[in-house]
């Protein structure tokens, strides 16, 4: 459907795209971390792109699992990535959209931030760190957005305990008090 | 906790054999004039409004006003889904009532947390606060809260609300500790 924006972004940003699909009417470009930046503010930019609406920002937890695109035989290795973030972005003035994602390895789990070219990226970001734990360079405050400071962890990681609850007030006179130390 | 709750309504009647006169009458005035705070977090509130409206007019019972204010009410109704980050925020609301007070667990989410067990929701407030009645179903019907209200009234007369307990438990405490 907007295959002419991937080949256009080949053809002006081809050594930022790692690959390319393109599956039922949805473009997806995978983008180096280092180029996210330049090739968004090309996006929203350019005349012919001008991606003004971004519709969400969020995260893929792959664990081990072998993100699409790369062999089963590759195994798994400290610098496999772990996370795919995902950029949903549509242009209302030409009606086409793209999906620009950026994997990223789980100890080094960081982004940069897309806040500053569409305000609309500012919460979804916080929410996307809130939960998955994606330290997003550049944004203006990236401070939890749903849960409590006191938190600990990330809640949608695939490694986070399903019913692990951490309370911050519970009755004194409970028979198992989670906030008592005996009972962690 | 060392307090017996009983739970027949044979016991109910010895309970309330033992009240003085003025505990009887108080109790009676108490039962009729529930003033509740409605803590509403989610969808069981449409079911509130509906008890609290003409067509089940929870007002037949007495509890006739919301009270948006902790201090006025005497009746705390926790309607909905309690998440952890509320804790607080519920038990500040329950802290700042009056005594005595009654809480009511409305819906299967406040009080077992119902089918959110995960991270975020608090697996029922009474985790935080002493609930007197709890009320099943996702969400209610009104009927169900009309009876949980009969309930509570037998309940306040009774003088077994858990409060109520509390306080006659602190008050033989100093009358003993007066006595030496």
């Amino acid at each position: 459907m907007s295959q002419k924006v991937l080949d256009a972004l080949k053809a002006v940003h081809g050594a930022a795209v790692e690959r390319t699909a393109s599956a039922h009417g949805d473009e997806i470009a995978w983008i180096k971390r280092d180029n996210l930046l330049a090739v968004a503010t090309w996006l929203r930019d350019d005349a012919a792109m001008a991606f003004d609406a971004p519709v969400f920002c969020t995260c893929i937890d792959w664990l081990d699992w072998h993100p699409v695109g790369r062999p089963p035989s590759e195994g798994w290795s400290e610098d496999k990535p772990r996370f795919t973030i995902c950029y949903q972005l549509r242009s209302q003035t030409h009606k086409h959209r793209i999906r620009l994602e950026v994997e990223l390895p789980e100890h080094d789990a960081r982004c940069p931030s897309l806040a500053e070219l569409w305000g609309a990226f500012n919460w979804q970001e916080r929410e996307t760190f809130d939960m998955y734990g994606i330290r997003f360079e550049g944004h203006p405050d990236l401070r939890r957005i749903y849960m409590y400071e006191e938190f600990v962890g990330y809640p949608l990681r695939k490694d986070y305990p399903k019913e692990k609850r951490q309370p911050l007030v519970r009755r004194d006179d409970l028979p198992i008090n989670p906030m008592k130390a005996e009972h962690k | 906790m060392g307090v017996e709750l009983s739970t027949t309504r044979l016991e109910d009647a010895a309970k309330w054999a033992k009240q003085s006169k003025l505990e009887q009458a108080t109790n009676w005035g108490r039962k009729f004039s529930l003033f509740t705070y409605p803590f509403v977090t989610a969808c069981c509130g449409m079911e509130f409004m509906s008890v609290a409206g003409p067509k089940y007019d929870i007002a037949r019972f007495g509890a006739e006003f919301p009270r948006f204010s902790p201090r006025q009410s005497d009746l705390l109704m926790v309607v909905g889904t309690v998440t952890e980050k509320q804790g607080p925020a519920l038990k500040r609301v329950f802290d700042q009532m009056a005594e005595p007070k009654w809480v009511i667990a409305f819906g299967v989410c406040a009080s077992t947390g119902g089918f959110y067990q995960n991270y975020s929701a608090m697996p029922g407030c009474d985790q935080v606060i002493p609930v007197d009645v709890y009320i099943p179903g996702c969400p209610p019907r009104p009927e169900q809260v009309l009876d949980a209200m009969i309930m509570l009234m037998e309940r306040v007369q009774s003088g077994r609300g858990h409060s109520q307990l509390r306080l006659k438990r602190e008050s033989i405490i100093a009358s003993a500790a007066e006595e030496g």
